[in-house]
């Protein structure tokens, strides 16, 4: 569903990215960890094609980045750890609208479904300036959600989150990642990302530096996997 | 939160055949639609338009104190150095607003062409100008005891704010990845946008002044030439402007 091949990115003299190589198959749901600085957002702004490549090779879906950009982002949902929404427009108000913009067919019908899987339908005429960080961060993952997309991608969709707004966000995520949808989300957050993925990809100094299985790591085993990792690359 | 069964999934998007043409003007409807939505909520950026073109004409009516045929003179280029000031203003908010919650990523991951973005900022650009125009207008005439109610008059302001808008919005696009936008647009817009003010002052001024239509022409098709190359360079450029 992912291929990345060779990826370089770099802004001026700064490397980012150093010949990357990356895939996800379709219904995996791979968590990319890495320490701050890494390149996890740069790689996912590449993903959802926010950004441009320097070099290599970008396919998703089937279709070409950059230049079959249009159809890569119709089977992208994105979500970072800003929401994208509209603070003056109401919570169903910024779903209209990202669903104009995706041309989603039988659009109110979807909202509805949508703001109850996302359980934000009584809220669903409030502005969202008026959300909690933890329910606009919700109604984010329906906005990501709402064209039905085959991949997503998460950039640190917990940050600034407690940890009651946290939890809910694992149920949702684990929700809307099933139904055969490609997950990555970055993280640099461990124990956030240990019982949602199926495989954790680490990234430092600009490339996979390892990665594995959810199934081949022993419980509790991902923080010596990932140190192990990083002081290989170091 | 209540756990709620997922709505199950529909055909993506992609699989329905729709016109690229239907979807291209969808889009620049629905960010029509949202900018004004959001407006009337907050009010923002037409009241701060607004009460500063106000306080202009206001200043100028007060700073020049001129005689009637005086007024006729100088009209044209008081209303479009209050314009260009106001537009301003809201060309620097629109796009603030976009980059402020980082929604301007949530716009270019919308699967169409990028100049559909540029389209419906630059229409709802214009809408808010047209409305500040036409309050400002009447004040005007008011205040400067000039009848500014002339189709002729109202034309070349309709072609002037297109052309301001138009190129307006790209810079605002390119100004706002800046820390220092609010002073960086001016900087970029004025030199740029500066045959467009010239030729619609001229217009204006032909027409308040009673001029034949033939002397006011050259200055109209100059503001329409500029309107067209304006739109043509936004619509090529504007994908690499918004990209990193």
């Amino acid at each position: 569903m992912i291929e990345v091949h060779k990826l370089v990115k770099r802004f001026g003299m700064k490397t980012v990215l150093r010949g990357l190589d990356f895939e996800v198959g379709e219904g995996e749901f791979v968590a990319l960890i890495g320490p701050n600085g890494a390149g996890k957002t740069t790689f996912l702004r590449i993903l959802a094609s926010l950004s441009r490549p320097t070099l290599g090779e970008v396919r998703i879906a089937g279709h070409r980045l950059p230049d079959q950009a249009a159809a890569v982002r119709r089977s992208l949902g994105v979500v970072s750890h800003q929401p994208l929404l509209y603070g003056d427009l109401t919570a169903e108000e910024n779903l209209r609208f990202y669903g104009r913009m995706y041309a989603v067919a039988g659009l109110e019908r979807r909202i509805d479904a949508v703001l109850e899987t996302v359980g934000l339908a009584s809220r669903r005429r409030d502005l969202v300036r008026t959300f909690s960080r933890g329910m606009q961060q919700r109604l984010a993952i329906g906005r990501a959600i709402l064209h039905d997309p085959a991949v997503l991608l998460f950039d640190e969709p917990h940050t600034g989150l407690d940890q009651d707004a946290c939890d809910m966000l694992d149920g949702l995520l684990r929700r809307v990642s099933g139904q055969g949808r490609t997950v990555v989300m970055t993280s640099h957050d461990l124990a956030r990302v240990e019982d949602l993925a199926s495989r954790f990809d680490v990234l430092a100094r600009g490339v996979i530096a390892a990665s594995t299985a959810r199934s081949a790591l022993k419980r509790s085993n991902l923080l010596d996997f990932y140190r192990r990792a990083l002081a290989e690359t170091a | 939160m209540k756990p709620q069964p997922l709505a199950p999934a529909r055909p993506p998007a992609d699989k329905r055949p729709r016109p690229a043409a239907f979807a291209y003007l969808k889009a620049i409807g629905a960010i029509l639609w949202k900018d004004l939505a959001a407006e009337y909520r907050s009010r923002e950026l037409l009241s701060a338009m607004l009460v500063f073109a106000l306080l202009v004409i206001l200043v100028f009516n007060f700073a020049l104190e001129l005689d009637f045929s005086t007024r006729r003179t100088v009209t044209a280029g008081v209303l479009w150095v209050t314009f260009a000031f106001a537009g301003t203003l809201g060309l620097n908010r629109s796009m603030a607003v976009e980059k402020d919650r980082s929604c301007l990523d949530g716009l270019l991951l919308a699967p169409v062409d990028r100049s559909a973005i540029y389209f419906g900022k630059a229409v709802s650009n214009l809408a808010f100008m047209l409305i500040v125009e036409a309050i400002v207008l009447p004040v005007y005439s008011v205040l400067y005891g000039t009848s500014l109610f002339s189709p002729g008059l109202i034309g070349v302001i309709l072609l002037g704010s297109v052309g301001y808008v138009a190129v307006g919005t790209l810079l605002a696009a390119m100004a706002v990845q800046a820390r220092t936008r609010d002073v960086l647009l001016p900087i970029l817009l004025f030199p740029v946008v500066l045959p467009v003010l010239v030729s619609a002052v001229k217009a204006s001024s032909g027409f308040l002044q009673g001029l034949a239509l033939s002397d006011i022409l050259p200055w109209i098709n100059l503001l329409v030439v500029y309107d067209v190359i304006f739109i043509a360079v936004a619509f090529m450029v504007f994908d690499f402007v918004v990209e990193e």
